[in-house]
């Protein structure tokens, strides 16, 4: 991708938090402000929003789907963007929500005008703000997984390596099966426990033949999945939101460690 | 075929357990996965081969009923008999009937997923025919009574030995003992012994990759050569497949070969391309004296109808489930039905419905792995959730589900009431996970739970934690 033309110096940003940051990891939405900041956005984060509805859409329910679009739609339509720490939702309102009100004009028009504006975090970092350069320091070994909607929706790739190739003291190494879905899948991961941890041991499997002590990725609901999935097999690697190392956020525990 | 897919839970569990399926599954990666890729790289023009792929299908969709008659006269101007059927009820009996008046006591048959769908082997069976899988992968199954478990290699939940041993019992009589540990020795034993078969049938099955409705014709792709024997030895060379092969031109069906060698095994093309076009001619040196073609129709024309027409552009190339890690986690048995993977998460659900194969298009992350790879842009994983929307809004989803789903998407069309109910579960948990970071039992959470741990919150939700300042409240 190629950054876009002339966006505006200092735009405004609506962060969408995302339901798993905002429950379990808030350290990832400031990690994402700070960015943002830092890139020279002016950032909003509207209370009215919750989530971007993908369980519903996910299990077939598309009248509830449509009701949070809606509401999601309303709430970030005034900024110059919408930006998420998540390839995961900002796919769904990217991809989703225009083909969920196919039959409804008036509200197609908003959602394509919504997701025409519509960034995953480090996507939006590179390719709109043209951010070349990070100031965080992770004195670590590091495999990157690529979150499935990210890569194959959003593109969301190439981005996320240069950022983190410019963190100091941090060594990143290329997992064999990066590309491969790690098996979180929403409800799918509780649906099919058995074969969605055998998907995670697959890709743990791919994480310790690099020798990484630390799992990046740009998703919480894959690093949720994997971090516990580890944590009950006794593995010690740490694991972190890509986000956070970015913004130098990463001296705080990994994602179901210990408080410190 | 008689579907099982309701069984699907258990059998991947089973097959979750079972190492032999789970070795040969491991090596996907490095082998159809790796081999792919190396083909498509050589192939700089690859994706725009994908997009004519997929436009080729459509129009031959969109005028389906038009390339159809047009095949129809050309098949019968070679002198072959083109014959319909609705559903695979129709499509046995007019299998048994040519068979019957062929005076058949021994079939061969190539391959032919349309063919398994009608259930042709058992209905010839029960009339007291000899039916003979000539597809190695196919012959393979046949001997040990299972069933594919993959649309292009149909034993690949088998090991070698298996194999092996397979054929030790069942060749008793004809090959005796010999050396079976590689791949060319079973190769060359099933060879010889299916040689015989080829020479004795009376009728030969077939399936088709593609219908050329300018010429008639019938394009088969394989790579043991079975295909060629199956069709041009016999006195009656039978084809059994649906509707939607059909291909308006030669032109048509040749670049769709390109995407269906490279996509399926990575081969640029295949050993062997055969096209049949209606029975021998006078000054052909071989080939049948009869030449029939079964259309099955089996639920394509409702598909062609509605909002899963897109699947009727697939090709049965494989690629979905060999870059499926939900089929490379259980194989294809668990899936019940003739198609596994993804296009069977789609095609099985709608041709046995269900309420029979509900798991199927829920046992899938929406990875989109399978849509990036086929060769004929199918947008599986839309067509997947399209049938979650069919399943919920025909009251199977589960009540507990629904309840649960209707109550959480209220609370967040509702943010005020959304954050204020978040705050003190999640304060809770906190607490209760603070020492570990992490907590082993959860109730209510035993999908979860079972085979992870449930990683704390790291603090306060992030609304309570984040500052109401005019600006923000919109």
């Amino acid at each position: 991708m190629s950054p876009q033309s002339d966006p505006p110096r200092s735009p405004t940003v609506g962060l969408f938090v995302t339901c798993l940051a905002d429950l379990f990891r808030p350290s990832v939405a400031f990690a994402s402000i700070r960015l943002l900041e830092h890139a020279g956005c002016r950032v909003s984060v509207p209370r009215a929003q919750t989530c971007c509805g993908q369980p519903a859409l996910n299990s077939g329910d598309f009248e509830s789907a449509r009701g949070i679009a809606r509401q999601v739609i309303g709430a970030f339509e005034d900024f110059d963007y919408v930006v998420a720490p998540s390839g995961s939702c900002m796919a769904t309102v990217c991809k989703d929500y225009p083909d969920l009100f196919a039959d409804d004009p008036p509200w197609r028009q908003r959602a394509e005008a919504l997701a025409a504006r519509t960034f995953e975090l480090l996507a939006f970092l590179v390719d709109v703000m043209a951010v070349t350069d990070v100031e965080a320091r992770l004195p670590a070994k590091a495999a990157y997984h690529d979150s499935c909607s990210g890569l194959r929706s959003l593109g969301v790739k190439e981005q996320a390596r240069r950022l983190l190739g410019r963190v100091s003291d941090l060594e990143l190494v290329e997992m064999s099966n990066a590309e491969v879905c790690c098996g979180f899948g929403g409800t799918f991961c509780v649906k099919y426990p058995e074969i969605s941890a055998k998907m995670a041991d697959d890709k743990i499997h791919g994480l310790e033949t690099t020798g990484a002590d630390v799992l990046l990725g740009g998703d919480l609901g894959c690093l949720l999945h994997l971090a516990g999935r580890m944590k009950r097999l006794g593995k010690a690697t740490r694991v972190y939101h890509t986000a956070e190392v970015l913004a130098d956020m990463a001296d705080a525990a990994g994602i179901g460690d210990p408080e410190r | 075929m008689k579907p099982e897919s309701h069984a699907f839970k258990r059998r991947a569990a089973e097959a979750l357990r079972y190492q032999p399926l789970q070795d040969a599954l491991a090596q996907f990666e490095d082998g159809w996965v790796a081999k792919r890729r190396t083909v498509v790289e050589r192939l700089p023009e690859f994706e725009q081969l994908r997009a004519q792929g997929a436009a080729i299908r459509d129009e031959a969709l969109r005028n389906l009923d038009l390339y159809l008659e047009q095949y129809e006269s050309a098949v019968q101007r070679n002198g072959g008999q083109v014959h319909w059927a609705r559903d695979a009820g129709e499509a046995q009996e007019i299998v048994r009937r040519i068979c019957r008046e062929a005076g058949a006591r021994t079939v061969t048959r190539g391959k032919s997923m349309a063919g398994e769908e009608i259930g042709v082997t058992e209905a010839l069976q029960a009339d007291g025919i000899r039916v003979v899988d000539t597809d190695l992968g196919e012959y393979i199954i046949q001997l040990a009574e299972q069933r594919p478990s993959h649309i292009v290699f149909p034993c690949v939940h088998l090991t070698g030995r298996e194999v092996a041993e397979l054929f030790r019992r069942h060749h008793a009589g004809k090959t005796g003992e010999r050396d079976r540990s590689t791949v060319s020795a079973i190769v060359q034993e099933a060879r010889e012994v299916l040689r015989e078969e080829f020479f004795a049938a009376e009728v030969g099955i077939t399936g088709a990759n593609f219908l050329v409705a300018e010429t008639g014709s019938n394009f088969i792709v394989t790579n043991e050569g079975n295909g060629d024997l199956t069709c041009t030895l016999p006195r009656v060379h039978v084809v059994t497949t649906g509707i939607e092969r059909v291909v308006p031109t030669l032109e048509d069906a040749s670049t769709l070969l390109r995407l269906l060698g490279r996509s399926a095994t990575g081969q640029e093309i295949t050993a062997y391309t055969t096209l049949s076009t209606g029975p021998r001619r006078s000054d052909d040196p071989d080939g049948p004296d009869e030449y029939h073609v079964v259309l099955v129709d089996n639920g394509r024309s409702r598909m062609l109808a509605g909002e899963f027409r897109e699947m009727l552009r697939c090709i049965r190339c494989g690629a979905c489930m060999n870059h499926c890690p939900v089929y490379r986690s259980i194989g294809g048995h668990p899936y019940g039905w003739v198609y596994p993977g993804p296009m069977g998460a789609v095609l099985t659900p709608l041709h046995v419905g269900l309420k029979e194969a509900g798991d199927l298009p829920n046992a899938c992350t929406m990875n989109g792995h399978c849509a990036q790879v086929c060769p004929v842009q199918i947008p599986l994983p839309s067509l997947i959730r399209k049938l979650r929307g069919r399943q919920f809004a025909a009251g199977l989803t589960p009540r507990t589900t629904v309840l649960g789903l209707r109550a959480w998407a209220f609370t967040a069309r509702h943010p005020t009431l959304y954050h204020a109910l978040t705050r003190w579960p999640i304060a809770l948990l906190r607490r209760l996970g603070r020492r570990r970071g992490r907590l082993r039992r959860l109730p209510l959470a035993g999908g979860w739970i079972s085979q992870r741990d449930f990683p704390a919150p790291a603090g306060k939700t992030f609304f309570s934690q984040w500052p109401r300042r005019g600006e923000d409240e919109r």
